[in-house]
């Protein structure tokens, strides 16, 4: 076990663990941090997203040691139910789910999107987002949801 | 999680039991309507909390469908309180009422109707109680928010009234429910109460649950649905950093950790060490296994058999052979369950679709009695029927034995998932019709074949739990009967709507089934409708009929008609319009299960003749669900009914060999991506005055029908075997050529 001191939603967390050891466990199990999900250990669906100095990231394959330089964000880093990021109003407003697990990488990589791209098309969105699965097949909510983001971030 | 779920978390397996009123000791009691009938008690099915909460239980669970919203607010509108004021409880066997399994769209039609009668009664008695009290008559009441107010302003509420108004009684169901001109909150597009923790981090799922001492479980299956294991080297793996356990029992295997990659890594040290002695048990792959499947020796049973009631002459026959694959309910998040053993209790939360039968199975299982027993409902990722939610149950419990009273969170790997969820099943339909001279049907029969859609725990008297026949002392699974019409199971739609003069559906029902299948969203009622509604299009073709005008030429159904003609109104369907070899359109049509909602969709679809591939463009869908409790909710099911059935249609299909499922990822089931998804219309045609119609698998038969009616129309080629990938299209087009 090695000590490792990783900088969370702006916070310093040290965790006593194997410096090869996902950081999705740590997310979820140390800083019980339960936004990042497991959905397939293998960098294929996108659930375990989170962002690491900006870019996104699957925690599920990232080691603690590969990340603990970088200023990590998770969606507890976004907002919070009382004071939620746009991103999570829009995803509520447009009901953008049906059971949601995938719901926290859509988030995740549409915050990396915007922050490149603030007025993103359609196309621009789905191309982002191509390589998160959702299997309930509510993309064309999630969609919608990024782009309303979009026009209340910028407006 | 509220603190109220948090400190009844808190109370781990305590069991707290409300006792079931008997029944009525002389005769039968009268026949209930929805589960009210094997629930008879008003406190059963709502609380009224001295501190302003009302509290409904249901026992149908939330799988992201939205079934918590509803029924909330069909009891807002029953007792007039405010939506703020519902707390809801899903599926706990020591507090909510046994409504069997959440599936068959049956949970608003079931709950929902329980509810809103339990509900109305509960007002009646509360507003009796409340005149009494205030001197006054119940009809001089106003409520506002549950609380009541006399003509001369003097006012009580409900939550003053628990001492005076007893909801312990049997429901009557003699209170009428208000009727729909007076609902406020049903009808309305409710957001969700699910979805804001979902979005900010929140405990939303079973996967978040933390007790306190809790360890973390996997489980090492066999590498084949034939394998048994030899041996082991359990004693290096014990040795392993925080490992707690290592449980072998027969070819069972599974390992508690301290941390969860722990866990992880003694899996694949378990793996690596294990041997087995593997079988062939599979079917063949591709063509071969349809034909498989036709020559297993089970017999022809009539499903349905009508004659002609005018002979008309056949002047053209047709018949054509459909085929669908085994595919994978595939949720996002592998199944997980948290189980923890004290004093010879066993508490177990899951994500189970059916708390009640999942106890019942685990008590089978564990040779215990079911009250010794909790399950307690937590959200799992979407699982679209029948998935592993049962099965790492059991696991989980089986774990559990050995970790000295410490709960065990278990969640299953990505490959467990693919490998070890039981299927949907392959199906074969042979369809058969005739024409008579004006092009009007004048004989249908529809035949097909068929392993289990249904092996869910307390569908036989066998342990239908995967790891129940791994054991050393194996409780093997007893194949179910098939699910019965007029649902039907294998057969479920396979009985036309249409007036199509003599008819006869067909079923060969294969109980035992060499890859484990079970309920996956609509059951056989997706092939079926795919096969029954290409079919129609290819009759229509042959008759020279637009497929539109040929479906309402044989329908009746004012209803069936309505989303017919509303579907294809809203998409601009061109009469015998003709597709461009490119591009074309389809519509598909079925009532769910005959029984609940009606739903058309048309879909227009793009073949790229160089590559084969088809992308569907645009899908518009008509519905008809009766009275509509929430118009978005069934909006998103629809959606996503018409998408999800979508990627089943293009892309899905398990792979495996004689011996192995070869399927373990998700680079080898691909599903449909963002940039391949259909733009989706959905027209409701609300119904307020019709019963509620279940909603959440109306989309997909249908769907399926369309995108091969609109290929046919665009290439005029028709494809009948499922999944359409593009090596299949290309081969149907390079036979044109």
């Amino acid at each position: 076990m090695a000590s490792i001191t990783l900088r969370v939603n702006g916070e310093g967390r040290t965790v006593q663990v194997e410096s090869d050891t996902p950081l999705l466990y740590v997310l979820r199990n140390d800083l019980e941090l339960n936004g990042p999900k497991f959905g397939c250990g293998l960098a294929q669906c996108g659930a375990c997203t989170v962002l690491v100095d900006g870019k996104p990231v699957r925690s599920c394959v990232a080691t603690v040691a590969s990340v603990a330089s970088g200023r990590i964000t998770t969606i507890e880093g976004l907002g919070t139910a009382e004071r939620l990021h746009p991103l999570q109003r829009a995803f509520i407003e447009e009901q953008a789910c049906q059971c949601g697990y995938c719901g926290n990488g859509m988030v995740m990589a549409a915050k990396a999107l915007l922050d490149r791209n603030p007025r993103p098309s359609e196309r621009d969105v789905k191309a982002a987002l191509n390589g998160h699965l959702c299997r309930c097949a509510s993309h064309n909510r999630i969609v919608r949801a990024v782009r309303r983001a979009a026009t209340e971030l910028s407006s | 999680m509220s603190p109220t779920r948090r400190e009844f978390l808190a109370t781990g397996a305590l069991v707290v039991g409300f006792a079931l009123a008997p029944r009525a000791a002389l005769g039968q009691p009268a026949t209930l309507p929805g589960s009210l009938n094997g629930n008879r008690r008003l406190d059963a099915w709502l609380r009224i909390d001295p501190s302003g909460t009302v509290t409904i239980f249901t026992g149908k669970i939330e799988l992201g469908q939205g079934i918590g919203t509803a029924l909330s607010q069909i009891a807002a509108d029953e007792l007039d309180v405010d939506l703020k004021r519902i707390d809801v409880v899903h599926g706990d066997t020591a507090r909510t009422p046994n409504e069997g399994q959440t599936a068959g769209s049956l949970s608003v039609e079931q709950s929902g109707t329980a509810l809103r009668l339990a509900c109305a009664e509960a007002r009646h008695i509360l507003m009796t109680a409340a005149a009494a009290k205030l001197g006054v008559q119940v009809a001089d009441l106003t409520i506002n928010d549950g609380t009541l107010t006399a003509p001369s302003g003097a006012r009580t509420a409900y939550w003053e009234l628990s001492a005076d108004a007893h909801l312990e009684g049997d429901a009557t169901a003699k209170i009428k429910p208000k009727p729909a001109s007076e609902h406020r909150v049903v009808g309305q597009s409710v957001r969700r109460r699910d979805i804001p923790r979902k979005f900010t981090g929140g405990a939303a799922y079973v996967q978040d649950i933390r007790l306190p001492g809790m360890v973390f479980g996997r489980v090492v299956r066999p590498p084949s649905p034939g394998a048994e294991l030899v041996e082991v080297d359990e004693v290096r793996v014990r040795s392993l950093p925080g490992v707690l356990a290592v449980v072998r029992d027969g070819s069972f295997l599974a390992v508690a950790a301290a941390r969860e990659e722990q866990a992880i890594r003694a899996r694949d040290a378990l793996k690596q060490s294990a041997r087995w002695k593997e079988t062939a048990s599979l079917p063949p792959s591709g063509d071969e296994l349809y034909r498989d499947l036709m020559a297993r020796s089970v017999p022809a049973q009539t499903v349905a058999e009508k004659a002609a009631p005018t002979a008309g002459e056949p002047a053209k026959r047709l018949e054509a052979l459909y085929t669908r694959p085994y595919q994978a309910h595939a949720s996002m998040g592998p199944s997980c369950a948290v189980a923890q053993w004290q004093d010879g209790q066993l508490t177990v939360w899951t994500h189970s679709q059916g708390v009640f039968p999942l106890r019942g199975e685990l008590a089978k299982a564990f040779g215990m009695e079911p009250t010794s027993i909790r399950c307690i409902h937590a959200e799992g990722a979407g699982c679209y029927g029948h998935n592993g939610a049962d099965d790492v149950a059991l696991d989980a419990a089986l774990l559990a034995r050995a970790t000295g009273g410490r709960p065990v969170k278990l969640q299953w790997m990505r490959d467990d998932e693919f490998m070890w969820e039981p299927y949907g099943s392959a199906m074969v339909m042979k369809l058969a019709g005739a024409l008579d001279g004006q092009g009007n049907v004048v004989a249908w029969s529809h035949e097909l074949w068929s392993h289990p859609h249904s092996t869910r725990p307390g569908s036989s008297s066998g342990v239908n739990l995967l790891a129940a026949r791994h054991l050393a002392t194996p409780a093997p699974a007893v194949p179910p009967a098939d699910v019965p019409q007029p649902a039907g199971g294998s057969d479920r739609n396979a009985i036309p709507l249409y007036d199509f003069g003599a008819v006869k559906v067909v079923k060969h029902y294969v109980a035992d089934a060499p890859l484990r299948t079970s309920a996956l969203r609509t059951l056989g009622g997706y092939a079926n409708v795919f096969a029954l509604e290409s079919f129609v299009d290819e009759l229509a073709a042959a008759a020279g009929a637009d497929p539109v005008e040929f479906r309402l030429r044989h329908l009746r159904d004012a209803r069936a008609r309505a989303v017919i003609e509303a579907a294809a109104q809203r998409a601009g369907w061109t009469a015998r319009a003709r597709g461009d070899g490119g591009r074309g359109r389809g519509i598909g049509f079925a009532r769910y299960k005959n029984l609940a909602c009606y739903c058309a969709v048309v879909v227009d679809v793009s073949v790229d003749r160089a590559s084969g591939r088809v992308g569907v463009t645009r899908a518009i869908a008509a519905v008809d669900a009766g009275q509509i409790v929430n118009p978005d909710g069934v909006i998103n099911q629809i959606e996503g009914g018409i998408i999800q059935s979508t990627s089943w249609t293009l892309k899905e299909s398990v792979r495996f060999d004689r011996t192995r499922v070869t399927t373990r990822s998700w680079g080898d089931y691909p599903i449909l991506r963002f940039d391949e998804v259909p733009d989706v219309d959905v027209v409701l045609l609300n119904r307020p005055d019709e019963r509620f119609l279940g909603v959440g698998e109306g989309a997909q038969g249908p769907a399926a029908a369309a995108i091969a009616n609109a290929i046919a129309h665009a290439t005029g080629q028709r494809l009948r075997a499922l999944p359409f990938t593009p090596e299949r299209v290309k081969a149907a087009l390079g036979q044109k050529a």
